[in-house]
């Protein structure tokens, strides 16, 4: 670790000014008048008035657009009698878990990551090309691969999701940490601290109104992988509850996506079998290309 | 071979500071003995090499020729021997002003207790006793630069090294200021090197001035007002600065760092 290498002074990277309920940042003023809670209750009432009127007037079909009672009262008969062999309660219990679980595997991962891309040169080396390769993949594009890697269960769908979020999580936390003032490391070590006790004790306080912030765009981007992961693999979730069962699962009748959408996804719900696995994605190419 | 050395001593010997991807020189061969006890303050225009030489004691910048020692050892690295003190407080902003000025002793491992208890003294003798609980950002700038203060105090340095630290304060909190500083250091048996621009400020503070001149940095005179050790014995900072000798060195000091701009 070469901790003289910090180069940038304060303010070059996301610092306190982002407003971010850091314990320490300076409590703003209150302004009086009208308050942007009050015009954002405004704006909502007004989009629901559009919404209800749109489908009063039926500009569009309500098979297409139901209108906001339809889908409170829908809310509640689902809230009440469950969704599929669980509880709307249970659905979002098994979407928060995974998310959750996502963020915690991201932080203990991606911070560490980040503070040695800031803080040393090998770290930026070895990590750098690493992150910006990951990061422009959509998860969608590794999900099948994570999927044969490690089959069908609760570690595949989490571990896409901590991917999704490690590169946000780790490029945040590296930004903070060259944004450290020099001064403030300099005052450290001539108080005595050790380098490592300078990352400690003043490198990582004063990268984290910036590892918060990547870790509020990580859960952004983790939640929408979420719901991707569960809409392809899942028998709950809110992900699940958008595609809902897949019909006849595993009684040997066709889906509405057709018998080889669900011969592919009845390949994937039997994970153990990992070389039959393999061909599907064969078979249906050679299918393609014979021009289906 | 190392000395016994009684009385320890700061010494840059022959100093030359060249900056990676300058063409030359930012300090050439500059000499400075700090014993303890001693207040040394360096003046001259920007970009004469103070801060630069600063650094050299503090550790932080590696001279290019010359040596720098602290009773008779290599100064490779920063220390707590010799603290720090910078012109923007450099303190912690999410740390209360009493866990700032104990920091140096959380890095050492003392308990909580004792800690809290150290750092009370300390800020008590920058006259911030009620501040403690305070955070950063509800402070003014001159009880920044008192936390400052109390937080390098807190490391027990034989030398404190000051970077203009009452650059930033308006002229009536700079006066009291000065005499904070002049208290501390008759109190606590430490050397100073310190940066200032403020002339009469280095008259006041001062045991030894140290002109600098720029374009390489280099000592062009080097003055011993004598009047800290007139404060240190009791009198008043106002007649100080009332008798004619004061004023006299004044003029003296002024023409000196002109000298040394036109040179
Ligand atoms: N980190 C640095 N890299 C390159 N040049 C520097 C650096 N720090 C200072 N200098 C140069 O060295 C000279 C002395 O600077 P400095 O010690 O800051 O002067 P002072 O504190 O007297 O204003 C200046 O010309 C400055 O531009
Ligand atoms: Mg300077």
């Amino acid at each position: 670790m070469t901790i003289s290498s910090y180069t940038e002074r304060p303010g070059s990277g996301i610092d306190e000014a982002e407003g971010l309920s850091v314990p320490w940042s300076r409590p703003s003023p209150r302004r009086k008048g009208i308050s942007a809670r009050m015009i954002s209750a405004v704006t909502i009432l007004v989009v629901l008035a559009a919404w209800a009127l749109s489908v009063r007037l039926q500009l569009v079909s309500p098979v297409f657009l139901p209108s906001p009672v339809a889908v409170w009262n829908k809310f509640i008969v689902v809230a009440r009698d469950g969704f599929v062999d669980a509880t709307l309660l249970q659905h979002v219990v098994a979407s928060l878990g995974r998310v959750f679980a996502a963020l915690v595997a991201a932080i203990l991962v991606a911070v560490p990551v980040g503070l040695a891309i800031g803080i040393s040169t090998i770290g930026r080396g070895i990590f750098d090309p690493l992150l910006e390769f990951l990061r422009p993949i959509p998860p969608l594009a590794y999900l099948p691969l994570v999927i044969i890697w490690f089959g069908i269960g609760e570690p595949s769908k989490i571990l896409v999701i901590t991917i999704a979020m490690l590169a946000p999580v780790a490029l945040s936390t590296a930004s903070g940490v060259r944004g450290v003032s020099q001064e403030r490391i300099d005052a450290a070590r001539s108080l005595g601290a050790t380098r490592a006790q300078v990352v400690r004790h003043v490198i990582l306080p004063s990268a984290l109104p910036a590892i918060l912030t990547g870790l509020r765009i990580a859960l952004g981007a983790g939640w929408s992988t979420l719901v991707a992961a569960e809409l392809v693999a899942a028998t709950r979730g809110l992900g699940f509850m958008i595609r809902g069962p897949v019909p006849g699962h595993g009684r040997g009748d066709h889906g509405h996506i057709g018998d080889r959408g669900h011969r592919l996804r009845a390949r994937i719900h039997h994970p153990q079998d990992r070389a039959r696995a393999r061909p599907v994605g064969g078979t249906r190419m050679k299918r393609e290309r014979k021009g289906e | 071979m190392p000395h016994l050395v009684l009385d320890p001593h700061l010494v840059l010997d022959n100093v030359s500071i060249h900056y990676e991807g300058q063409p030359a020189p930012a300090v050439e061969r500059v000499s400075i003995e700090i014993a303890r006890n001693d207040f040394v303050v360096l003046v001259g225009r920007s970009g004469c090499g103070k801060t630069s030489l600063l650094n050299v004691a503090a550790g932080l910048v590696a001279p290019a020729r010359g040596a720098a020692t602290i009773d008779g050892r290599p100064i490779t690295a920063p220390g707590s021997d010799r603290a720090v003190v910078f012109q923007n407080d450099a303190l912690f902003p999410w740390l209360t002003a009493r866990e700032n000025v104990a920091f140096a002793l959380r890095l050492r491992g003392v308990g909580p207790a004792e800690r809290a208890r150290r750092a009370d003294e300390l800020l008590a003798l920058v006259k911030l006793t009620d501040a403690g609980d305070k955070r950063i950002w509800e402070l003014s700038g001159g009880m920044r630069q008192r936390v400052g203060l109390a937080r390098a105090l807190a490391a027990e340095p034989q030398f404190l090294l000051l970077d203009e630290p009452l650059g930033a304060l308006d002229a009536l909190t700079r006066e009291r200021m000065q005499t904070t500083l002049l208290d501390l250091w008759t109190a606590s048996n430490v050397g100073v090197l310190m940066v200032t621009h403020g002339i009469e400020e280095a008259l006041v503070l001062a045991t030894r001035i140290v002109v600098l001149a720029p374009g390489p940095g280099r000592v062009v005179r080097t003055f011993e007002p004598g009047f800290s050790r007139r404060y240190a014995s009791g009198e008043a900072i106002r007649t100080i600065k009332a008798d004619p000798a004061f004023a006299a060195a004044r003029g003296e000091l002024t023409d000196a760092i002109f000298e040394g701009e036109a040179a």
